[in-house]
């Protein structure tokens, strides 16, 4: 589904992704960990197309697509959600609102209908009672005065209504207490543990992945990966520390 | 009788950056009053999207204890001044928001004064502009509190929005005060669209254009919350912001 070869990637001129290699496929779950400064949110962020963040070297296909040949909105149409760790405050604009909105202009592309407001209310609904989140707080501008946790449950819902096919989700664990980690990690299995779809984790703690269990964890250091592993590799993470694993 | 009529120049602060070839033939604007009674409640919505040039003053008095609420909506396609003088009596309320719209090199203000000349008056003002090309787009405000208005309570909030760098922006919220134990408050900013949130935006599927709209959207409704005609003067704006981006 998604394969990364020696991605190298600037931000304000400074190298940080070295030659980053990664490949997932679909019905898998892929974790990232490593230390402060070594690339995780830029990986996120490079994929995403965020402006600032620029490809200097590699190639990344998603799903048979140039992935990097594509806008931002494009990689959101051809079901890449990234996950924000810092998600963003929209001052006036109603989650509901953006949602439907940002739905139907995937949907465009796609050359579907947009959905009807009482579909779309439904969907939202669905996917908000997955997450426990106040249907009310949907109608409240996007991520305006949402605690930390909450910003993380409302991105799940986003991922809910606009059901990608690969998730990245930057530290969607950080800001979480131990029942809203909980919470959002069940909204992630049951969104995205399926055949055709794909998760890559990225994490700085073993905690998510008690209830989001990877096939895969990689180490991601000085911009690129240096150790892969099954599940066990967070577990030896978390008890020796990066430096000793990844040395 | 002639200086009254006669064109005002640059050096007449309430014309610094008003497009005078525009106003000239529009000289002398014809003065439209209001009065609202004591306990009195009056609104007035006002669009200005014409093709022409156009300039209006507004002279609005409220008696004790009366309310207005005044919506503006400047979105011309040429030079479109709105200059209002509001004077208020003990009590009164004044609600006034507006949003500018413009691009090319149009020229919009909107020039208001608010008096209040007794005690414990309210006004409250909110306008927006957003400015593309090489628009230029001003506000600017006086709220003078006579001696002896205490219980003022004044507030401006002026916010304008640079579609591109070539636009300008001039505001100029301004207090006079000669009262004591007045509450007066201005915030002023003009900036551009959050280059993130409209990233995060862009992030969930919303094409670029889609996304700028629907920030713009929430920035312009701002002027026009609880006001009766919210909505449809929200869509003109709307209409008129397509022609922007």
């Amino acid at each position: 589904m998604l394969k990364i070869d020696n991605l190298q990637a600037t931000v304000a001129d400074k190298p940080i992704l070295k030659g980053l290699s990664l490949q997932i496929n679909a019905g898998e779950i892929h974790a990232i960990m490593g230390p402060n400064g070594a690339g995780k949110s830029t990986l996120g962020y490079t994929l995403g197309g965020r402006p600032g963040y620029e490809v200097t070297g590699g190639s990344v296909d998603f799903d048979r697509q140039d992935l990097l040949a594509l806008e931002p909105y494009e990689r959101a149409a051809a079901g890449l959600f990234l996950g924000f760790q810092y998600p963003v405050e929209i001052p006036g604009v109603s989650n509901l609102q953006f949602l439907r909105e940002a739905l139907n202009a995937q949907r465009k592309v796609h050359g579907e209908e947009p959905l009807s407001g009482a579909a779309f209310i439904k969907l939202a609904k669905e996917q908000a009672g997955l997450l426990r989140f106040d249907m009310d707080m949907l109608k409240r501008p996007v991520n305006v005065g949402f605690s930390g946790g909450e910003k993380k449950r409302a991105e799940m819902v986003q991922m809910g209504i606009l059901a990608p096919k690969l998730a990245i989700l930057d530290e969607t664990d950080s800001g979480l207490d131990i029942d809203a980690l909980r919470i959002v990690g069940e909204g992630i299995n049951a969104i995205m543990r399926k055949p055709d779809k794909a998760v890559l984790l990225i994490t700085h703690y073993q905690r998510l992945l008690d209830y989001v269990q990877p096939d895969f964890v990689h180490v991601l250091a000085g911009g690129r990966i240096v150790k892969s592993g099954g599940p066990e590799l967070a577990l030896q993470l978390e008890s020796e520390g990066y430096e000793a694993v990844a040395a | 009788m002639s200086a009254a009529l006669a064109l005002p120049t640059r050096k007449d602060e309430a014309f610094r950056y008003a497009d005078l070839a525009a106003l000239a033939p529009l000289w002398p604007v014809a003065v439209q009053e209001i009065r609202v009674a004591a306990g009195e409640t009056g609104a007035l919505a006002i669009t200005a999207n014409a093709d022409a040039a156009e300039a209006r003053e507004i002279v609005i008095t409220l008696d004790e204890g009366a309310s207005f609420d005044l919506r503006v909506l400047n979105a011309g396609h040429g030079y479109g001044r709105i200059a209002v003088t509001a004077v208020l009596g003990k009590g009164a309320s004044f609600h006034f928001g507006a949003a500018q719209l413009g691009g090319g090199d149009q020229t919009l203000e909107i020039v208001t004064e608010v008096r209040h000349m007794a005690p414990d008056a309210v006004s409250r003002q909110v306008v927006r502009s957003v400015l593309g090309g090489h628009a230029t787009g001003t506000y600017l405000g006086r709220v003078h509190v006579a001696r002896g208005a205490i219980g003022t309570d004044g507030e401006q909030s002026i916010r304008a929005m640079l579609l591109e760098r070539t636009a300008t922006a001039n505001a100029r919220p301004e207090l006079e005060i000669y009262a004591d134990d007045v509450k007066c408050a201005h915030g002023c900013a003009v900036g551009e669209l959050d280059p993130m949130g409209l990233f995060y935006l862009q992030s969930r599927g919303l094409p670029p254009g889609e996304a700028k709209k629907l920030m713009l959207h929430a920035f312009i409704a701002e002027a026009f919350v609880g006001a009766p005609e919210a909505e449809g003067l929200t869509e003109t704006a709307l209409a008129a912001l397509e022609g922007l981006l």
